[in-house]
């Protein structure tokens, strides 16, 4: 339960960091390091980590003074550090100076963080994933790792993976996984762009043989990987879902801009349409509102992040879809299938519209498909039975691969 | 319980509800499971009046939760619209019986806009207390007032004005110790208050869709009027109550639609077809996905309503709309899956399924329709909407 006083003491802290490091003067480093010192990295965080053990709404507070200075949005530059890595590390690393180490460099951006969970052959069913990690010698030693990840954004640029790995092929496949910090500078991590349907490539591949990892940067127990990766996929889809909080902000506003400066393509039924989406976003919008207002009480990731993953998602493809239709032959040209720099016209990561929406199609996969979403609202927010499962309780090495 | 609610601090957060209202809520909850059960909405839908006048006239003595935004000087207990809200939610979950859409979600509101005067004030006060109950016998388009689609007119003037016309369809017009109208006379638009007992007031009870939700039709023949509010004032106050109506009855949507989703869930659970649980089965499982997360955006819409008509958040009309408009589609779509759900069992008579879908059928008609609140987001929307040339860049084929 946040009170004034923690607000009080939120804003105050705030407005210190920004009169001593004027974001728009010093450095993106310096500016998040100070950020991280004063504990408003995660207000939520221990002390000393980043936070101040105050109550996770109050980080609107922080963020509204630091990014209103003209401070960055460090979860646009790291990602998977701010959205994944720190609540994992914070939770499961085995010391504080462990977590000490990892979190500083993650929130100053100085160390990009990618996450090493799926394979070829493991994706909506994850635990079934078959990377192995191997201890060396007799005990103690490093944990010897081999296998394919895939779907890997910014692996190229990371300095640590979050990775789950199988330890116990013979145990059921929930129960033999644990999850480990990859170097991924280490021997025999090696990156390879993966390109996409838009021509461009945003992830990669990481093909990992007998690369060391030394048991300090195990996170959580052996065979408690999973476990540790709900942390890691709840906050993921609450990051994914958390958008745009502004009326008619987001993809929406692409589809209304779009609609106001082509008057010659309007009509009725693409009116109709193009309202519809935008009240959609717009419940959305206001759901999350309430979510973070009950955020403030109670604190950590609910069912709201959930929907807001899957309404998003759904969301996106349905006004590039509009956007399309409103373009008519326009919108079957394209800027450029070159794999790299496609988007220096546009001044825009994101490219133009015909990009967005081939990139939308990838929204109702990524991140748990709609089909898993929609299964993860039933079952743990709703209390329905699960599915019946062919692979219950067998070992991972007879479940069948394919 | 309503006392304790009168000393909250104006102007707070959206969306956070305080202590006290999740005490009124339990309050409701309760008295709604002791004084209106099932049976009891059964019995009274085949009553020649649909509701017990003596539980209402507890629900506005003793609980004090007919006029709960009616200011402390007017006989209420100076709450917020807020806690109104919380109240008709749960009203909605039971589907409480009694003339809640013409008393609580129209006449009151339009009252507490309306000057003061005799006739206001003692109509005012007796509605609060449960005492008598009323209905809003005037015109809307999509819960706008439609002066030009009157079909009352005012003759005489002052204190022998009367009222002739016919008004089709008065939603709670069936028992309602006094109706508001909306008429054009001598004196200009006015809304006027008649008292249906008099000479020159004749209503025909109609047989409704929903049982639970009675209308009548009312001819007026030169009957005895008072006026209650008169020019601008009067439209003012009508849209007024119209908005605030929008947004009460897409608050009971949501405690409805709420109760049929727990309704569909629970029966998920236990009924074993193929020898499972048919809630284990994708098919059911993502249908009652999809009708939380409606059921969610419907909330966020009603009470979003409800805060910028309490604290000014955001433009009434606008909110008003969005909630109306996603609240009738999201509590028809889950009335509907919810008979999906429950298949055989929700088509008969004896289920409750029935009551709650056409109740739905009956709010999505009421203050409006889903589209037609779409099409007047639309007009304030996108038909204002300024496109910058190249916001959005568009690929043109040339690298």
């Amino acid at each position: 339960m946040s009170t004034v006083a923690d607000g009080d003491r939120v804003a105050e802290l705030a407005q210190k960091v920004v009169a001593e490091h004027d974001p728009k003067q010093v450095p993106v480093a310096e500016f998040l390091g100070a950020c991280y010192d004063a504990g408003l990295s995660w207000v939520h965080f221990p002390e000393g980590l980043g936070g101040l053990g105050a109550s996770r709404g109050l980080q609107a507070v922080a963020d509204t003074i630091l990014q209103g200075a003209g401070g960055p949005v460090p979860l646009g530059l790291n990602p998977m550090g701010y959205g994944m890595a720190a609540p994992t590390v914070r939770e499961h690393a085995h010391s504080d100076d462990i977590k000490k180490f990892f979190l500083r460099p993650l929130a100053t951006t100085e160390d990009i963080w990618c996450q090493l969970f799926s394979e070829p052959g493991a994706g909506s069913d994850l635990a079934g994933l078959a990377t192995s990690a191997v201890r060396d010698g007799s005990g103690d030693g490093d944990w010897i790792i081999n296998g394919q990840k895939v779907w890997t954004s910014l692996a190229h640029k990371a300095r640590w993976g979050l990775l789950l790995a199988r330890t116990d092929p013979d145990a059921p496949k929930h129960k033999g996984l644990t999850y480990f910090v990859l170097d991924m500078h280490a021997p025999g991590v090696e990156t390879r762009p993966l390109r996409q349907m838009t021509g461009q490539a945003e992830f990669n591949e990481v093909y990992i043989t007998d690369a060391r990892i030394p048991d300090i940067h195990r996170l959580g127990g052996v065979g408690d990987g999973w476990r540790v990766a709900m942390t890691t996929l709840m906050n993921e889809r609450s990051a994914l879902g958390a958008s745009g909080s502004r009326r008619g902000g987001g993809a929406i506003s692409d589809a209304v801009q779009l609609w106001a400066s082509r008057p010659d393509r309007h009509t009725p039924v693409l009116r109709d349409r193009l309202t519809g989406l935008w009240l959609r976003a717009e419940a959305q919008r206001l759901t999350s509102e309430r979510s973070r207002a009950a955020a403030t009480t109670t604190g950590g990731p609910g069912p709201e992040g959930s929907i807001g993953k899957m309404v998003g998602a759904e969301l996106n493809q349905k006004i590039y879809e509009f956007c399309m239709d409103l373009l008519g032959p326009e919108g079957l040209l394209y800027h450029s299938y070159s794999m790299y720099g496609q988007n220096a016209g546009t001044g825009d990561w994101r490219g133009p519209v015909q990009q967005r929406y081939l990139r939308s199609r990838a929204n109702t996969i990524e991140g748990g498909t709609s089909e898993v979403m929609r299964n993860i609202l039933g079952e743990r927010v709703l209390g329905l039975p699960g599915d019946l499962r062919a692979d219950a309780g067998m070992p991972w090495k007879e479940v069948p691969r394919g | 319980m309503a006392e304790e609610l009168a000393d909250q601090p104006i102007g707070v957060a959206e969306f956070a509800f305080s202590a006290e209202q999740q005490q009124l809520r339990t309050a409701v909850r309760k008295f709604c499971a002791d004084n209106n059960a099932e049976a009891t909405v059964r019995r009274l839908m085949e009553s020649p009046v649909r509701f017990d006048r003596a539980v209402w006239r507890r629900l506005g003595s003793e609980l004090g939760v007919l006029g709960m935004s009616v200011p402390e000087a007017d006989g209420g207990v100076g709450g917020s619209l807020v806690d109104q809200a919380v109240a008709v939610e749960e009203f909605g979950a039971a589907l409480a019986c009694g003339p809640l859409f013409g008393t609580v979600y129209l006449a009151i509101p339009a009252l507490v806009a309306a000057p003061a005067g005799p006739a206001r004030d003692e109509l005012l006060a007796a509605l609060v207390e449960g005492d008598r109950t009323a209905a809003f016998a005037v015109p809307d388009s999509a819960g706008v007032f439609l002066p030009e689609s009157l079909t009352v007119t005012a003759g005489g003037s002052g204190a022998d004005v009367t009222l002739t016309g016919t008004v089709n369809q008065v939603v709670d017009g069936d028992a309602a110790d006094a109706i508001l109208f909306a008429a054009n006379g001598s004196e200009g638009l006015g809304l006027y208050l008649v008292d249906p007992a008099a000479s020159g007031v004749q209503r025909t009870p109609l047989v409704t869709l929903d049982l639970t939700r009675p209308q009548a039709t009312v001819v007026l023949d030169s009957a005895p009027a008072r006026r209650i509010a008169g020019g601008e004032d009067a439209d003012r106050v009508i849209n007024h109550a119209l908005q605030v109506g929008a947004a009460l009855l897409a608050v009971e949507q949501v405690g409805a639609a709420q109760h049929l989703l727990d309704l569909s869930v629970e029966y998920a659970k236990s009924r074993l077809q193929f020898g499972r649980q048919i809630g284990s089965f994708q098919a059911i499982k993502h249908k009652l996905a999809d009708m939380l997360v409606d059921l969610e955006h419907a909330r966020s819409t009603a009470y979003h309503a409800v805060w910028a008509l309490t604290y000014g958040t955001d433009d009434p009309a606008l909110a008003a709309s969005i909630a109306q408009a996603t609240c009738s589609a999201a509590f028809s779509r889950i009335a509907a899956d919810s008979i999906q759900v429950l298949g055989g069992i929700g088509f008969t008579w004896e289920h409750q399924a029935h009551l709650y879908f056409k109740r739905a059928a009956t709010d999505a008609a009421l203050l409006g329709s889903a589209e037609q609140h779409r099409s007047r987001v639309a007009d304030l929307v996108l038909d204002n909407a300024v496109g910058h040339s190249g916001a959005v860049p568009v690929a043109t084929g040339r690298p």
